[in-house]
Formats: structure tokens, C-alpha cells, sequence
């Protein structure tokens, strides 16, 4: 049964991932690239990280996706010649070696790990721990010991971009 | 629980980190290659998730946790760029964004 919902999950997002390379239209794109991340947070939840696919779903398609669509509608140009369809659509260039050039990706990718020999890695190091029910109890021990640093650091991070940007974005006609 | 699937995780990290290159390099709009960006933090995320289950350290969650802050910082700054440009050269087609200064 399990085996059954991974392939399905797996199938979802290799084939909307491949529709988000496909689709000439910028909102096909951007709709299956959130099907891709909702497939992509079930796998974690398969994966056993349930807090980082609550977040997943909360940062990438609640935050990133949002952004990328009022991206869109904000960079459109409305003098276009009008048709009755709107579509928004994005040109593309050195199609075929831009497609050659990952497939060699994939390739190399596939090629390394088929020849590793991951059996070892898990029986050795995590062997038999008992499996929780949820980690989020341990993601937050970990942000407040381990990780506490790259924490703060993180918060200083998310301010200097939030500066930055809002620098960036506003409106100044004085100086061009 | 056995990590049955962690050379199938493995399959599909390669493969949308190939298919995010690939967005990157075809495509020429700014909006699309940062999606093909977001895709490729995606693949990497899937990658450690996938490395890190049964680890009672928590490490690989951790990185991808950190990864998403580090992403969305990325996209909201890239995207305010995007409005400088739009705002400047009057399209997002990455062609026709070639000149630094005027």
C-alpha cells in the first residue's frame, strides 16, 4: 500500500515538474510547480519529517509561490496586442543544449549514486533508536541547542533581506 | 523502519535538480528561472530529508530547514530586483537585459 502512494507521489512530481519545463505559459508553470511542492512535502511526510513538510507547505507554497504570482502579474506588460486569450508566456532559448546539458546532469548524478553503497550507512550509524511518532519535539531541542546560532544568525538574515528588499522595491524618482 | 526508499529519493533529487538546470538555462523569463531556482533548493531538500530519516540528531532537517529561510530570503530579494528591472527596461525577457548603466 505505502508502495503504492510513494509511486504515486513520485509520478506527481516528476511529471508536473516536467510540465513546469514544458508549459510555455508562465501560470501553467507556476500551478504545476505547486503541485510539485505539495508532492514533494507528502514525501517528506514518507520521509518521517513531519515539521519540515508542515513548512514546506507553509514557506513555498503559502509564501514563495504567492510571490512568484504577484511576480508575474506585476512584470506584465498590458500593451500586448490583444487576442482573446491573455496568455502570458515565456520565450526560450538554446533549447537544445540547454536540455542536453541536463540530461548529462542527470546522467553523472545517477551514475555516482547507483554506485554507492548505501546499505552500510544506515545499519551502521542509526541503527535501532526507537522512531518517534513526531519530530518537531526534536527539531525544536535541536534550533535551541545545537543550532542556536545559525538560528540568530538566521533571524539577522531574514531582517537584512526584508531591509533589502524594501529598499530595493520602493519608488524613488529623485535619484535615477 | 528500513530506509527502503532512500535510492528512490536519491532518483527523483537528480532528477529535478536536472529539470531545474534546465529551467534555468532554457527559459527567459526572469519569474521562470527562479522557479527552476526554487526547484533545484527543492531537489537539495529532498535530498537531505531523505538522508536524515532515522538520524535521532536531526541534522539533515535541521540544513533543510535553514535552506528554506535561506530560499525565501533569496526569492523575496530576487523578486524586488525583478520590479527594479521591469520598472527600467520595460520587460523581464533576460536578452534583453544586457546593459548595466545607460
Amino acid at each position: 500500500m505505502i508502495n503504492f502512494i510513494f509511486l504515486f507521489f513520485f509520478l506527481l512530481i516528476a511529471i508536473s515538474a516536467i510540465v513546469v519545463l514544458w508549459s510555455r505559459n508562465v501560470l501553467y508553470s507556476a500551478f504545476s510547480l505547486l503541485v510539485t511542492f505539495l508532492g514533494i512535502s507528502a514525501l517528506y511526510v514518507m520521509a518521517g519529517a513531519d515539521f519540515v513538510a508542515v513548512t514546506q507547505i507553509l514557506i513555498y507554497v503559502g509564501g514563495i509561490l504567492v510571490l512568484l504570482i504577484f511576480g508575474v502579474m506585476l512584470t506584465n506588460k498590458g500593451d500586448r496586442k490583444t487576442d482573446d486569450k491573455n496568455d502570458i508566456l515565456t520565450e526560450s532559448r538554446n533549447r537544445f543544449w540547454g536540455i542536453l546539458v541536463a540530461m548529462g546532469l542527470f546522467t553523472l548524478l545517477f551514475y555516482t549514486f547507483s554506485g554507492a553503497d548505501f546499505a552500510g550507512i544506515h545499519r551502521q550509524n542509526f541503527g535501532d533508536n526507537e522512531q518517534s511518532l513526531s519530530s518537531v519535539k526534536g527539531v525544536g531541542v535541536q534550533l535551541m541547542t545545537e543550532f542556536v546560532l545559525p538560528f540568530e544568525i538566521t533571524g539577522i538574515l531574514l531582517m537584512v533581506a526584508l531591509i533589502g528588499s524594501a529598499y530595493l522595491a520602493s519608488s524613488r524618482k529623485s535619484d535615477d | 523502519m528500513e530506509n527502503n526508499y532512500l535510492s528512490y529519493y536519491l532518483l527523483l533529487s537528480a532528477l529535478l535538480f536536472s529539470i531545474g538546470l534546465a529551467i534555468v538555462i532554457v527559459k527567459r523569463n526572469i519569474i521562470v528561472v527562479l522557479m527552476g531556482i526554487e526547484l533545484m533548493l527543492n531537489a537539495v531538500n529532498l535530498n537531505l530529508v531523505a538522508f536524515s530519516k532515522n538520524d535521532p540528531n536531526l541534522q539533515g532537517q535541521m540544513f533543510a530547514l535553514f535552506v528554506m529561510v535561506v530560499a525565501v530570503c533569496e526569492a523575496v530579494v530576487a523578486l524586488a530586483i525583478t520590479l527594479k528591472a521591469f520598472e527600467h527596461f520595460k520587460t523581464v525577457n533576460l536578452d534583453r537585459i544586457n546593459e548595466l548603466k545607460k
